[in-house]
């Protein structure tokens, strides 16, 4: 059986409680997976794998021009999430990215925030992300964060916490929607008896809040989808997207600004684009407004935009509260601009370029992580614990340097779900990425994308460091 | 409800992979045939049956450069598997599965995937033993692989414009094809034109339409195996799928529908080239071709279809200039 001998070993297990008993909601999964021989499981378990690779749910693997492409390795058994954790997830990450939201809008107008003296002015004017050119921008809504991916983990204490908001181009939701396909079609039986909540609106939605920013009254407006091209490691994502809502997928060299308006190159000459859902950061978006040597971009499309004769999702400048900086603020921003405590905390951080955080820091950076305030994917990071005495010395130099560039956590003991290893399950640690649509009004998925680090007492979840994924459930409400 | 526009990028690509898995499956069947005609017994030595094949591609230079000797190995692995061979099938289903993929919102899921699986059989570590080992089956999966493309796309995409240019490749690419086998296989077997009509290998020609799929087709038609019969058929026949004739038929028809000009007219160069190239075919007999000399006919006719190529590459595909935005 799969589960034999199974053990928690004193971390927080998503399927299991402490004792070894599945976890409410988990009951019903952990009976059919072990009354399935390891064989069948296998199986499975391979015909997924193939059918991922004849999807072509590839990436390229960096370095190797000779094309070698992996699939995001794939874990058969899901992660649930019962209804009423769901519920209170949900509320928190609305709250938060209202919260959020108010946040990037003041910060471009009035900066009532930075006046009140909530968060200090330095800290702002010191954001590399803040984007002088969106000063005063009126992005339709008032939306500046339309699709966000917010990280989420689980420390050893069973809290979940918010480790990063990832406002500017979130990716990985294509890999949510075919996860699930994939497991429905290899392996329909574990979906017997759970009542688990469908991810397939996600694209429809997309699509419908992507049409409500169009400028004007076009009641049919035209939508495009706007990848940097091939070569970029989430291609097969914006391709997906843009086939599942049935609009063009676009590179910068086929958008033209003209007239006041971006048009695209179509066989039969030029047509007028209203939403640009762009999947490139601001700084290659257009090389007249940000990087001049920028080739991917368009030139001039930020004067539209400014214009308001063309929507860009998400709205360029909202990357200021990525900053790790600023987001150890956001349980502020909650209670400054909503008046209520933040349901989903942050995960502790000490911000270096306060004194006392930072002698705090310099003195236990082997029982810390230490972080850029503007890098992501794993770069320009120090996990105390696991770096040798030479790169602590190195990293307490930068921050001492730099120290408004430097944050610090506590290193979380992750939670764990069980996962296929060698014929046999064994616990591995996860995080979860939800996925929230911000137009009218706020859309979250249920479900979204579980990465797992399936090297044994790994901590990295990222695609290229053995990181791999799984299927989300969220499970509808009622009888567990 | 208006049109939904097609980029010209788009257009581009996805006429590209209707060329280049038809390019892919044509150098199958050239192999696959040849492989057959080992088989035959002609007395004819190895090197004059495999250096053919080479010059049907048009890539002898390149092949005698890098490989020397047209033996059974160095060909199958100059046509089949070398990367740095542009038309070899490797390099075409990895072409074909690029523009595939830059285009996967354009195309359906069931287009990508097989045009995925094609080129991950390609390159699948067995792929080179089954060529030295069972290669009839390796190519005859080529083939059936790009039959199962042409059926998925005909029957899970929409027949719209990218649908139209993805056939308007694969037409004239099978013309151009069609062409080359009919013009080498005509000078290998027939080197003087005053030969015409004599008695021939029997086995030699069948060989040659059955790398078309013609055989059966034109035994139905003109029953005894003749040459000029032969390249009658191929060229000008109206019904038969492969026939340069009926290619054109359909690239007609393709491109007519792309631009909505009626088929007796012409409203750009791609229109007016194919049109012309068209009547000529259409009235054309098999005996002034030959009389006139074949292979200057199937020059000329690779010339006019380059010519095609290249119209409707600067009609629909090429970038205009920023000044043609303002009118738009």
């Amino acid at each position: 059986m799969l589960f034999d001998g199974y053990r928690t070993d004193g971390f927080h297990d998503e399927m299991f409680t402490a004792e070894g008993t599945p976890r409410d909601g988990a009951r019903l999964l952990v009976d059919t997976i072990s009354s399935l021989s390891q064989q069948e499981l296998m199986l499975r378990q391979a015909s997924a794998e193939r059918l991922l690779l004849h999807m072509g749910i590839t990436f390229n693997v960096s370095g190797d021009s000779g094309g070698t492409e992996r699939i995001f390795p794939f874990d058969l058994i899901p992660r649930i999430v019962p209804a009423e954790e769901w519920t209170r997830l949900e509320k928190g990450l609305k709250q938060r990215i209202v919260a959020l939201n108010l946040f990037i809008d003041d910060v471009y107008h009035d900066q009532k925030i930075l006046k009140n003296g909530v968060i200090p002015r330095e800290v702002i004017d010191s954001a590399k992300s803040l984007r002088p050119q969106c000063i005063g921008l009126k992005p339709p809504h008032g939306v500046w964060c339309h699709v966000t991916g917010t990280d989420l983990v689980r420390g050893g204490d069973g809290q979940v916490y918010v480790l990063e908001d990832n406002l500017r181009v979130p990716s990985g939701v294509s890999y949510v929607l075919e996860n699930r396909n994939v497991m429905k079609s290899t392996f329909p039986k574990l979906f017997e008896g759970m009542a688990v909540r469908s991810v397939d609106e996600y694209p429809s939605r997309l699509l419908e809040m992507l049409e409500s920013l169009a400028p004007g009254n076009n009641h049919r407006p035209r939508v495009v989808v706007l990848t940097p091209g091939i070569y970029n490691s989430a291609y097969f994502e914006h391709s997906f997207l843009a086939q599942q809502m049935g609009v063009p997928l676009v590179e910068g060299r086929d958008l033209v600004v003209s007239g006041g308006n971006v048009s695209m190159r179509t066989t039969r000459g030029f047509e007028r684009v209203d939403v640009i859902y762009r999947r490139i950061d601001d700084d290659f978006m257009d090389p007249k407004a940000f990087r001049p040597d920028s080739l991917l971009g368009v030139p001039g499309l930020l004067e539209v935009y400014k214009s308001g004769r063309v929507a860009l999702a998400n709205a360029p400048g909202n990357g200021v509260a990525d900053d790790k900086v600023i987001y150890a603020y956001v349980p502020d921003m909650i209670k400054y601009y909503l008046e209520e405590d933040a349901i989903i905390p942050n995960v502790p951080t000490y911000l270096c370029w306060r004194e006392a955080d930072r002698q705090h820091v310099l003195g236990n950076l082997d029982k810390l992580v230490v972080k850029a305030a503007n890098e992501s994917g794993g770069y320009g990071m120090l996990v105390g614990p696991h770096a040798s005495a030479a790169e602590r010395e190195e990293f307490a130099g930068r921050i001492t340097a730099n120290p408004r560039n430097y944050i610090a956590q506590p290193t979380l003991s992750l939670s764990r779900v069980p996962t296929i290893v060698g014929g046999h399950a064994e616990g591995r640690h996860v995080d979860l990425r939800p996925y929230i649509l911000y137009g009218k009004e706020i859309f979250v998925l249920p479900g979204g994308l579980t990465r797992v680090a399936l090297r044994k007492g790994s901590l990295v979840v990222n695609s290229s460091q053995g990181g791999g994924s799984k299927d989300t459930w969220v499970l509808a409400g009622g009888k567990a | 409800m208006t049109r939904r526009p097609l980029l010209s990028r788009v257009a581009d690509s996805v006429y590209w992979m209707g060329r280049y898995i038809e390019r892919a499956e044509n150098v199958a069947r050239f192999v696959d045939v040849n492989l057959h005609l080992m088989l035959g017994g002609s007395g004819a030595s190895i090197a004059e049956q495999w250096s053919p094949i080479i010059d049907t591609t048009g890539d002898s230079e390149e092949f005698e450069r890098r490989y020397g000797e047209a033996t059974r190995e160095s060909v199958i692995e100059f046509l089949t598997f070398d990367p740095e061979n542009p038309n070899s099938i490797l390099s075409c289903l990895r072409a074909a599965r690029e523009n595939a993929r830059t285009v996967r919102d354009t195309i359906s899921s069931e287009m990508w995937e097989q045009s995925n699986k094609m080129y991950l059989a390609i390159t699948d570590a067995g792929a080179r033993d089954r060529a030295a080992h069972s290669a009839h089956d390796l190519f005859a999966s080529i083939k059936l692989g790009s039959h199962l493309f042409q059926g998925i796309t005909d029957s899970t995409m929409s027949h719209n414009e990218a649908w139209n240019f993805l056939r308007l490749g694969r037409m004239l690419e099978r013309a151009d094809k069609t062409s080359r086998m009919i013009d080498v296989k005509y000078f290998l077997l027939l080197p003087k034109v005053e030969d015409v009509g004599t008695s021939i290998d029997d086995v030699q020609w069948s060989a040659v339409l059955k790398s078309v799929s013609a055989f059966e087709m034109y035994r139905k038609r003109f029953g005894r195996i003749q040459p000029d019969r032969i390249a009658e058929f191929l060229l000008l026949d109206g019904e038969f799928a492969r026939s340069v004739r009926h290619c054109l038929v359909e690239s007609g028809v393709a491109l007519h529908t792309i631009t909505g000009t009626p088929l007796g007219g012409f409203t750009n160069p791609p229109e007016q080239h194919l049109g012309q190239l068209r009547a000529e075919l259409n009235y054309a007999s098999v005996g002034d071709i030959i009389a006139g000399g074949l292979h200057e006919f199937l020059d000329a006719l690779q010339t006019k279809l380059n010519l095609i190529d290249e119209s409707v590459h600067s009609t629909f595909f090429a970038m205009r200039p920023l000044s043609d935005a303002a009118s738009a």
